[in-house]
């Protein structure tokens, strides 16, 4: 088990890219799910169908799929997804604004898959609104987009939240694939490079990494737990 | 109590739920500050007639038309027109995340762009005028339900509109609170709202309203005076329906 304090620095390493890239996929997730879950209960029936065939793609395709279209189509395509070097971002995430693109392919291609979940999350949540909430909303001449800030989405997040945070403790744990689509010193990268490269026992390794993932998904499920702990007082 | 011409026609209107035709070539005008309760069995249509008014339930041939202009599709004219047409439900629908001050000022703020401090004003107006006003600051599933529907009535009447539609107000409270809502409904009728009423409440169909419908199986069977409808129904199916609900 000396790995493990010989090679701290390298857990460590690998820890905080993979924390960088969840917190950037989380975000992008939630931003681009909640578009599509917007497009998807949308009234216009051309929307609905842009945001349902989203879902239909990118939930029902393997996430090793999306991540082998983003880090070779990309290129294919001419493009090393530079948009996603924003400023002052970048100087935040490091990663994002260096010339080897497979940070920001593996971030595009977390984002696109999440999001088919974060969506479904979201929706689910505004199932859970009795009808009648927004039916009241149209009679008193609210439009469609009043309906959900005022009256629809406040009451929704409640039932979204715990689907929510499934989606995104899955996401940390799917994050690991990145490891093996070319971004260098991740977790997942962290395991192969130390068993593979520095010749150390795998088991000991693998405690190391798993640790890694747990300090990221325990505290959040257990964060879960409270809020929907609360939300049962709360009615 | 007619003048004019009426506030809402509908002429020829068809609408089915899959095989089910709920309205069966229904026409029928609305005079301004008249007030129509239409009765039925339950089955017979009337709450899709009513929800039909505000395009809630989309028809599916004929026209509808309010205030002289037809019933806008989808978009900003279908919001604007369901602004000027109260509507009051039987589970009373009441935002549950907001206080009931808020559930009466929301529409006036946010569709008519009122000032908050004018709409808060109006709205307590109309929540003493309900008789709720001491309850301004609840959230609705604090209210008992007679109070939570009469909520719903002023959230209805701060946007001001040309008229009402209850759909079975009365029908989800227990049997004290009948009375209170019936009353604010009543009041209303006396000052001249156009008032489109489905509900079960013989009393007040006999007392407020100026023409009472008959529906059944989706069409529009007797359309009378209520002394008229109740002393003399003319059809066979609304003796049959008046003989069920008046022997008990």
């Amino acid at each position: 088990m000396g790995v493990l304090i010989d090679k701290f620095d390298v857990f460590a390493g690998g820890f905080w890219l993979t924390l960088q890239i969840c917190v950037l996929a989380a975000i992008g997730a939630l931003i681009l799910g909640a578009i599509v879950a917007v497009l998807r209960i949308s009234p216009v029936p051309p929307l609905r169908a842009v945001g349902t065939g989203y879902v239909n793609v990118f939930r029902n395709m393997p996430l090793t799929v999306v991540m082998f279209f983003a880090a070779f189509g990309l290129p294919a395509l001419g493009s090393n997804a530079d948009f996603l070097r924003i400023p002052v971002i970048d100087s935040l995430f490091t990663r994002l604004g260096t010339d080897l693109p497979y940070f920001r392919f593996a971030l595009i291609a977390l984002v696109l898959y999440t999001a088919a979940f974060v969506c479904e999350a979201l929706r689910s949540g505004v199932n859970a609104v009795p009808a009648g909430q927004a039916e009241a909303a149209r009679s008193l001449g609210l439009t469609f987009g009043q309906n959900l800030r005022y009256v629809v989405l406040p009451q929704s997040w409640k039932a979204s939240i715990v689907p929510l945070g499934s989606v995104i403790i899955a996401m940390i744990k799917n994050s690991a694939l990145a490891g093996f689509f070319g971004v260098v010193g991740d977790l997942s990268a962290t395991a192969d490079q130390l068993t593979g490269a520095e010749g150390y026992a795998f088991i000991p390794v693998a405690i190391g990494i798993s640790i890694g993932y747990l300090i990221m998904t325990v505290p959040l499920g257990a964060l879960l737990d409270r809020i929907e702990k609360r939300q049962a007082v709360a009615r | 109590m007619t003048t004019g011409e009426p506030l809402i026609v509908l002429d020829a209107v068809n609408k089915y739920f899959g095989p089910l035709h709920v309205l069966d070539d229904v026409s029928l005008s609305v005079g301004r500050g008249e007030v129509v309760v239409v009765i039925g069995p339950s089955g017979s249509g009337k709450s899709t007639l009513c929800r039909a008014i505000n395009r809630l339930e989309p028809i599916n041939s004929g026209t509808i038309t309010f205030d002289g202009q037809p019933l806008p599709a989808e978009g900003k004219d279908l919001a604007r027109l369901r602004s000027e047409v109260g509507m009051v439900f039987q589970s009373f629908n009441l935002f549950a995340h907001k206080t009931i001050l808020e559930n009466v000022t929301l529409g006036p703020i946010k569709v008519r762009k009122e000032k908050p401090a004018a709409a808060r004003e109006r709205g307590l107006a109309l929540l003493d005028r309900v008789g709720i006003a001491n309850q301004a600051d609840k959230f609705p599933a604090q209210l008992s339900g007679g109070q939570q529907q009469r909520a719903a009535i002023a959230r209805a009447l701060a946007m001001q509109p040309k008229a009402m539609l209850f759909d079975e107000p009365t029908s989800a409270l227990d049997p004290e609170m009948v009375g209170e809502v019936l009353d604010v409904m009543t009041s209303l009728a006396r000052e001249g709202m156009t008032m489109v009423v489905v509900t079960h409440e013989m009393g007040f169909a006999r007392h407020a309203a100026n023409r009472v419908i008959f529906m059944a199986d989706g069409q529009l069977v007797e359309d009378a005076p209520p002394a008229e409808f109740f002393a003399n129904p003319r059809s066979e199916r609304a003796r049959d329906f008046l003989s069920k609900i008046l022997t008990h």
